[in-house]
């Protein structure tokens, strides 16, 4: 364990269009992700992906990117160039996103599309040829039984489960420090789920990566990561450990979790969302 | 109320069932949910039941009478759907008063924009919502205006395909508060579709778990919260669903 964190962010903000019309979707958000699970939790429009993209530097160009520190280690992923930056995707940090139907490229069979990765990543013969080997042995690393067949096969031909466990194994093969998986398991039923954060939760321990998880899921959260961020309207309104969430102190995260509907216990009335204007000050947090 | 007996759903003549031998009975005012993972069949049941898919074998009854494959008008005016996507199931360019009007259209009743104005009023939206677009709505108000587009007929049966799915958990509380209140202000039949345990358990009196096809088991949602549930696969339903839940 390294003490010097992998992203580092202090005072984030990210808004979309220019001058005055520009519209803040992130507002004045620090944090940092060492080895670690770090969970970010909000509803819709919170701005949690918007997040996760910035980190990346995947957003538009109508998407204006400031803050006092944004750094992936030494990186100063704010002034990095493209070519720096092209170097950091993929083999230093990787994106695993929501829904894998929509994210693999339907026309290529998914052993091509992992060994693509390693293949950008290391030029030349060389790599082409340890990126089969790569390919096949990341496969069986993610669980996938037979993964000789596997990767021969096309994304529609392969179950959301699966689909999910390539993109992860898409991710890993170039050996990242940092993931950062945008609802990685919103897509998938609730057995299958188990089974994807299962197999997550062993590759980052067994890795040592450092994991940002945005979800909207608090539950899943509360059992899965370290710490969580809390995030409205684009702030971050909390910032706790995963364990204390039962102890959260701001409204929001409070309403939050109780309006959540359980199997345990009946209630004839879930509690609905009084939300207080004074959360989108700046001083709230 | 509703009876459904030997219900089977092919999609082609040699594929698998896509839902097979399925029967079950639901009761006025009674909440039945049918929960299971995708591909399940548990939405194939729910179109079946609203006639969107003919081409069943079985018998659906409503109150003791069996009910033509192609469903006669007079049956919509009591059964009602409402669909998962509050995005998907709304028309993008008509306003909410025309798309709140049409089943009253349909149904070859006065167009009377007061009915619109109950509907809206119903589902807790303000009146000004009738001249808006789909698209200046959140997508809890437009899961509101889809209920009220089902309730605007005031019917007696409401089948409900995930209504919350796509909702964030503070508008799905919101939802499903509206949903129970107008249960029990008009003593509506429900029958929803879910793949969430939770959702299920807080708003239904009974439950039914399928997979691949099949009604494997059936119980009171009581039997969730005391953990009771006695078939293999309820139980792993359950432990999958409290893994990383509640």
């Amino acid at each position: 364990m390294s003490d010097q964190p992998l992203v580092q962010a202090t005072n984030l903000n990210i808004a979309f269009g220019h001058g005055a019309a520009a519209i803040p979707v992130v507002r004045n958000v620090s944090f940092s992700v060492g080895r670690e699970k770090l969970a970010i939790v909000g509803e819709s429009g919170a701005g949690k992906s918007t997040i996760g993209r910035a980190i990346m530097r995947l957003l538009p160009d109508a998407a204006k990117v400031t803050a006092d520190t944004l750094k992936f280690r030494d990186i100063d992923l704010l002034a990095a160039s493209e070519r720096q930056l092209m170097e950091l995707r993929g083999r230093r940090m990787g994106l695993i996103m929501q829904d894998p139907k929509f994210s693999l490229n339907p026309v290529i069979t998914v052993g091509e599309q992992i060994a693509e990765s390693w293949c950008l990543h290391h030029p030349g013969r060389e790599g082409r040829r340890e990126a089969k080997a790569r390919t096949l042995a990341i496969l069986e690393a993610v669980k996938i039984r037979d993964p000789e067949r596997v990767a021969k096969l096309y994304p529609h031909e392969v179950s959301g489960g699966m689909g999910q466990r390539v993109m992860i194994a898409m991710m890993l093969i170039s050996g990242p420090d940092l993931l950062i998986a945008d609802e990685p398991t919103s897509a998938l039923d609730v057995t299958v789920r188990l089974e994807v954060l299962k197999l997550l939760d062993d590759l980052i321990a067994s890795r040592g990566l450092g994991l940002i998880f945005i979800s909207h899921d608090l539950n899943l959260v509360r059992r899965f990561c370290d710490r969580v961020i809390i995030m409205y309207a684009g702030r971050v309104v909390e910032t706790l450990a995963a364990a204390d969430l039962d102890n959260a102190q701001h409204p929001y995260t409070r309403n939050l979790l109780a309006s959540l509907p359980s199997i345990r216990h009946q209630r004839l009335r879930l509690p609905v969302m009084q939300r207080d204007p004074a959360w989108l000050t700046d001083g709230a947090a | 109320m509703i009876e459904v007996s030997n219900l089977t759903v092919r999609f082609a003549p040699d594929a698998p069932p896509a839902v097979n031998d399925v029967s079950f009975t639901v009761a006025t005012g009674e909440a039945f949910g049918i929960v299971g993972e995708s591909g399940s069949g548990k939405s194939t049941v729910l179109r079946a039941l609203a006639g969107l898919n003919p081409h069943y074998t079985g018998t659906v009854a409503l109150d003791g009478t069996p009910l033509l494959p192609l469903r006669e008008r007079g049956f919509f005016k009591r059964v009602q759907m409402v669909f998962q996507d509050p995005y998907g199931s709304l028309h993008p360019r008509q306003t909410i008063q025309a798309q709140l009007l049409e089943p009253l259209y349909n149904q070859r009743l006065a167009r009377d924009p007061n009915a619109v104005a109950a509907a809206l009023e119903a589902v807790g939206l303000p009146l000004s919502a009738r001249y808006r677009y789909p698209h200046q709505l959140s997508g809890g108000q437009r899961q509101r205006v889809a209920i009220a587009r089902a309730l605007i007929l005031k019917p007696d049966v409401m089948l409900l395909d995930e209504p919350t799915s796509a909702l964030d958990v503070s508008v799905q509380a919101e939802v499903l508060n509206l949903l129970s209140d107008l249960r029990a202000a008009r003593n509506l039949t429900y029958i929803m579709v879910s793949h969430d345990l939770a959702v299920v358990a807080h708003m239904c009196d009974r439950v039914a778990v399928m997979q691949t096809g099949r009604i494997v088991d059936e119980f009171e949602s009581g039997r969730l919260r005391d953990g009771s549930v006695s078939h293999p696969y309820s139980q792993e339903l359950l432990a999958a669903s409290e893994a990383y839940g509640d």
